[in-house]
């Protein structure tokens, strides 16, 4: 596992994933858990959508090499698993600019590197439009500020401050920090009633 | 000062607030199954770190178990190496796991509660959404990923956000034939699978305050669908009677101690919410879904609505305008984290008593732990399932996630007690997935497509 180091600025092509509420079984169907690493999961990602939809956007040659995906609202929503984050990263997406995500999907992706931007829903729009229509337009993603741009389109996204600061900080892996007192965790764990048997 | 459940929980377990801003909090029981925790453990190997409090964590096997035959090695040769990577990552850690050999085992969320492992006041964490259960005894219960499940391995800790809060309050009796599931499903209907996003949701009000635990679980499992990570229900009398006992809780006068606790870390009276939002139960009528997503579901009695161009139409086979009652179904499932306790069995069991599933319905009832199945065979539940025609399985997650034999076959309509209708998730890309109530599943069952159960109901005495 490589060291978190600062993520400032994300840039690539588009790829963009209508539709509200896509859930991680659909980013990741549950038979391809089965499995005890996250090894090779890139195959996978939306395979039973793609299977029925040949024009599925991750079929598209016309998308092949992006790394930012363009989606719509409450992504990721569902099982927690953190297969479908790992899927998309796999498969070669660095950053997710959308309506809005699951909570759950969104802090998986935070520990693996992978911010995911929210904006209003007509800048989406916009956005997976000019990607639809320029398919080789690069996206540009400012993590401090939130400012994506993209050809003539620009626009202003969010992601929570702790998670914009972790990823600017390079601590957005926070195994190190929580472990960095110690003897604080101790003390608090003493004190609950139910830990000292009340 | 006034606060709620979850304010008082949370800042008895913050540890520091963290340079990033985000609250370190520490996690009071750490529930670990064999899906999403092999990498975790790997990563902790990778960086030699050590199990920081093994004896807060405890694991069992659910989601890849067979649910017919449970003897190792299991045929699947990939489920039996994630069940042999637990045993051996539990036993380095001196983690206390349950196999299907043994007596505990079950469904994480079934048997944190019934061992007296999930108390009041406890912050718990496990590498599963559908961890929210929890919040039922008046737990902060979070669903987590595995890199976090590896925060929780190293250091007992979570790196989080608070949450805000939204009180629900649910009044008013629930009428014959409508369940805790009917309750929840309603809520989701109203605040949207996304409503509850950055929310924790505290369940209050008579119609709660009158409910058994298994109930309040069914309400709480399903906080997830509607966008709430954490879910929860104010201890009470209901919750201590049910803890009593338990081979986890504490016992003798250490119990009445931890009472006393439990009472004071409930919302007080005049506690402030971030929203409030009410619900009338006697409203509420059997309620199924007809879509994709857990927020599209229709009283029985309703027409269905909503835009034609919605994928979820096409994708189930309806229309807008459509009722779900006369659906055909194939498969009826009755079991999961949401559904698969000794009462949900019970209330199935009375629609099914003397009667027979349809000829063309693959029905199975699959326990949620062990220990719900030695109840049920010792009320002799095992016989009328079996006597109707149901497959008696053994316990496990069994089919509402495709991760195990149980899986719908080709476009097959399942009447399923589980918590996610989404595409594809009983296994079968193009299955489809109706949620219900376990004693609606078992009408359908025995009508071969969805009926409203308080038809057959008339004929069961109360």
């Amino acid at each position: 596992m490589t060291q978190p180091s600062a993520i400032t600025h994300i840039e690539g092509r588009g790829l963009p994933i209508r539709g509200h509420d896509i859930d991680t079984d659909r980013i990741m169907p549950a038979r391809f858990l089965v499995a005890v690493s996250f090894e090779g999961l890139e195959r996978h990602v939306f395979e039973d959508d793609r299977k029925a939809d040949p024009s599925h956007p991750f079929n598209d040659p016309r998308y092949r090499g992006a790394s930012i995906l363009v989606v719509n609202a409450n992504f990721g929503c569902g099982s927690s698993r953190e297969h479908a984050p790992q899927g998309l990263a796999r498969f070669g997406i660095r950053a997710i600019v959308g309506e809005s995500f699951s909570e759950i999907f969104r802090g998986n992706a935070a520990m693996m590197g992978m911010p995911c931007f929210a904006a209003a829903r007509e800048s989406i729009d916009s956005l997976q439009e000019l990607i639809e229509q320029t398919p080789g337009v690069t996206i540009a993603a400012d993590v401090a500020s939130g400012e994506i741009s993209a050809g003539s389109l620009h626009f202003t996204a969010t992601l929570p401050p702790a998670l914009a600061d972790a990823f600017v900080s390079g601590q957005w892996n926070p195994t190190a920090m929580l472990l960095d007192r110690f003897d604080e965790v101790r003390a608090v764990a003493a004190r609950l009633p139910y830990i000292s048997g009340f | 000062m006034a606060a709620t459940l979850f304010q008082k929980v949370w800042d008895a377990h913050t540890v520091r607030v963290l340079p990033s801003g985000q609250t370190q909090l520490f996690v009071g029981l750490h529930l670990v199954h064999e899906v999403t925790t092999p990498q975790a453990f790997d990563m902790m190997r990778q960086h030699g770190w050590r199990v920081a409090f093994p004896e807060r964590t405890f694991a069992t096997i659910d989601h890849i178990v067979p649910t017919r035959a449970q003897q190792r090695p299991f045929l699947d040769v990939m489920a039996e190496e994630m069940a042999t990577s637990l045993e051996r990552n539990c036993r380095d850690a001196g983690i206390p796991l349950w196999t299907p050999e043994q007596d505990e085992q079950g469904i994480v969320h079934v048997i944190g509660p019934e061992l007296g492992l999930t108390q009041p006041g406890m912050t718990i964490a496990c590498g599963d959404s559908h961890t929210s259960t929890h919040g039922a005894l008046g737990a902060i219960a979070f669903g987590i990923g595995t890199s976090q499940v590896r925060d929780v391995l190293a250091s007992q800790c979570l790196a989080l956000d608070p949450l805000k809060v939204r009180r629900i309050d649910v009044t008013g009796s629930l009428t014959r034939g409508v369940y805790a599931k009917d309750v929840i499903l309603t809520i989701i209907r109203r605040l949207g699978v996304q409503g509850g996003v950055g929310f924790a949701y505290e369940y209050g009000g008579p119609t709660i305050d009158a409910m058994t635990l298994d109930e309040r679980m069914t309400i709480c499992n399903m906080s997830i669908e509607g966008g709430a990570r954490v879910g929860y229900v104010n201890p009470d009398d209901t919750t201590f009677a049910y803890l009593r006992g338990r081979p986890f809780a504490p016992q003798g006068a250490a119990f009445d101690r931890a009472v006393a606790w439990w009472r004071q870390i409930a919302s007080d009276r005049n506690a402030v919410y971030d929203e409030r939002v009410s619900v009338d139960a006697t409203r509420i009528e059997p309620t199924v879904t007809w879509g994709i997503n857990p927020g599209q579901s229709v009283g029985v009695s309703e027409a269905i609505e909503g835009d034609p161009h919605d994928e979820a139409f096409a994708f189930m086979g309806f229309r807008p305008g459509a009722r779900v009652t006369g659906t055909k179904i194939d498969v009826a499932f009755i079991g999961s984290c949401t559904n698969g306790r000794l009462s949900d069995l019970e209330e199935a069991a009375r629609i099914v008593r003397g009667s027979r599933v349809a000829p063309h319905v693959k029905a199975l009832v699959v326990p949620g732990s062990k220990s719900v199945s030695r109840a049920a065979e010792a009320r002799g539940l095992d016989r009328v399932f079996m006597d109707a025609g149901f497959e008696w399985r053994g316990a496990g997650c069994s089919m509402c996630l495709g991760m195990n034999p149980d899986r719908l076959e080709g476009q097959q309509t399942c009447a399923s007690s589980s918590n996610r209708n989404f595409k594809g998730r009983q296994g079968s890309p193009t299955g489809r997935t109706l949620l219900m109530s376990p004693a609606m599943v078992a009408a359908a069952a025995i009508a071969g497509e969805v009926v409203d159960v308080r038809t057959m109901l008339e004929e069961v005495p109360a």
